[in-house]
């Protein structure tokens, strides 16, 4: 069945579009939307796209950095100044996925897709949207909790605080090598300060209905060097707060039985 | 609905065609260009037998809305050999057995070209992530790979 299409070269256009009508979805790099209608998802009446060069643009210069919702991945490998997102980029779809698929469409992303914003989310990123009702910043953690409820808002980009790439770490279990879906998704910052992690950020995809915060992980790592002991600890932390679901790459059980395995590999920097 | 007029680049030749709202580019491309070369698989962006070339860069035309190919040029399968002469990569894969059923085929040579285009001496890590979207169930890749090799060594050889 047709649907409507609408374009705009301005964002703030796209946004008033997409919030005045219900059933209206916003087109990014069709991955997920594309997907839908090809699937035959009549719910979907209307198409809005917005062309807005604002919400292609990469800015990695200042203190934070700051990555347009339109960006795709093939853009993020592109960029040498983000060489520490580009584990999660790779690790997403092949050349084509990447050449098309956007970090923005990333956050709407359904397990087991949305590895982009687990990396996103251990980076204490902000999303910023643009509503009915004017735009805003909110944490993504916030965002992904309220995620069904965003249709009507237009995210414009996320930003996140300039880190030192070696305290950001990244792991993707696929079964399928080397591309697969996400079975679960694992990424840490960890800023060392005299020894000690200050600011530990720890995040897991695939062990609940959005990506999540690990905070049990995140306090067992707290104030702590990164040795044996504390790596322990945040390993037996791993499933604390989780809620993971069966699929057709792993059962909920499996998630639990692994996820401290593949955390202690992460954190002590294993293969 | 009205119908959305769209004009763009095929294999190098002007095309004006007229879509449907929603439209993709693979039902364009074989339905209303009558290019059957790329592949409806999946329509999900999982099989990567529709894969197409849009300025140079490898895509899903299943996944990709019509209308934004407006002024943009897209390459198939149909358009990579020249005249009767085949493309380099299509000898390759003739050579070495890399097409089996030959449904994955057109789909794992533009995503070869595009390796190719930018890196004319891949390695055998390159060619596997080069095809990581494409998927085939007959050949297990081996000969699809050493064919992409083949064709690059080639390259060079002829060069």
């Amino acid at each position: 069945m047709p649907v409507i299409v609408k374009s705009f070269t301005n964002a703030g256009e796209a946004a008033a579009a997409l919030s005045s009508e219900r059933e209206a979805r916003y087109l990014g790099g069709g991955t997920l939307v594309m997907r839908a209608l090809n699937e035959g998802d009549i719910s979907i009446s209307t198409i809005v796209r917005a062309t807005d060069a604002a919400m292609t643009r990469i800015d990695a210069t200042g203190s934070r950095v700051t990555i347009g919702a339109s960006v795709t991945f093939a853009r993020i490998l592109a960029e040498r100044d983000l060489a520490f997102l580009h584990a999660p980029a790779r690790s997403i779809g092949g050349p084509a996925v990447r050449n098309m698929g956007t970090v923005g469409g990333n956050l709407f992303a359904p397990i087991p897709y949305g590895d982009f914003t687990v990396a996103l989310l251990a980076l204490d990123a902000t999303v910023a949207i643009q509503g009915s009702f004017g735009g805003r910043d909110m944490p993504l953690d916030e965002f992904l909790q309220a995620r069904e409820r965003q249709g009507g808002a237009l995210v414009l980009s996320v930003s996140f605080p300039r880190i030192a790439g070696e305290s950001f770490r990244y792991r993707k279990v696929a079964r399928i090598q080397p591309k697969g879906g996400s079975v679960i998704t694992l990424a840490a910052h960890l800023p060392v300060s005299s020894g000690r992690i200050a600011g530990a950020r720890v995040a897991l995809g695939s062990m609940a209905p959005v990506p999540t915060r690990a905070r049990a992980v995140e306090r067992a790592l707290e104030g702590r060097a990164l040795d044996a002991a504390t790596i322990a600890a945040a390993a037996a932390a791993a499933t604390e707060g989780t809620s993971p679901g069966d699929n057709a790459l792993a059962s909920a059980w499996y998630r639990r039985e692994i996820v401290g395995v593949h955390l202690r590999r992460l954190l002590s920097g294993q293969e | 609905m009205s119908k959305i007029p769209l004009q763009f680049r095929h294999n190098g030749r002007e095309v004006a065609i007229f879509v449907d709202g929603g439209t993709n580019l693979l039902v364009a491309l074989r339905e209303l260009i009558g290019d059957m070369t790329p592949k409806f698989g999946c329509g999900q962006g999982g099989c990567g037998a529709c894969s197409v070339l849009i300025d140079g860069a490898l895509h899903l035309s299943c996944l990709t809305l019509a209308e934004t190919v407006a002024g943009r040029s897209v390459e198939t399968l149909d358009g990579i050999k020249q005249g009767p002469q085949l493309h380099p990569l299509q000898r390759a894969f003739m050579e070495n057995f890399a097409a089996q059923c030959g449904y994955c085929t057109p789909g794992m040579l533009m995503a070869a070209k595009a390796l190719l285009d930018r890196n004319p001496q891949p390695s055998r890590a390159e060619v596997v992530e080069a095809i990581s979207g494409n998927i085939c169930r007959c050949t297990g890749y081996e000969p699809i790979i050493n064919a992409v090799l083949a064709a690059a060594s080639g390259g060079r050889a002829s060069a």
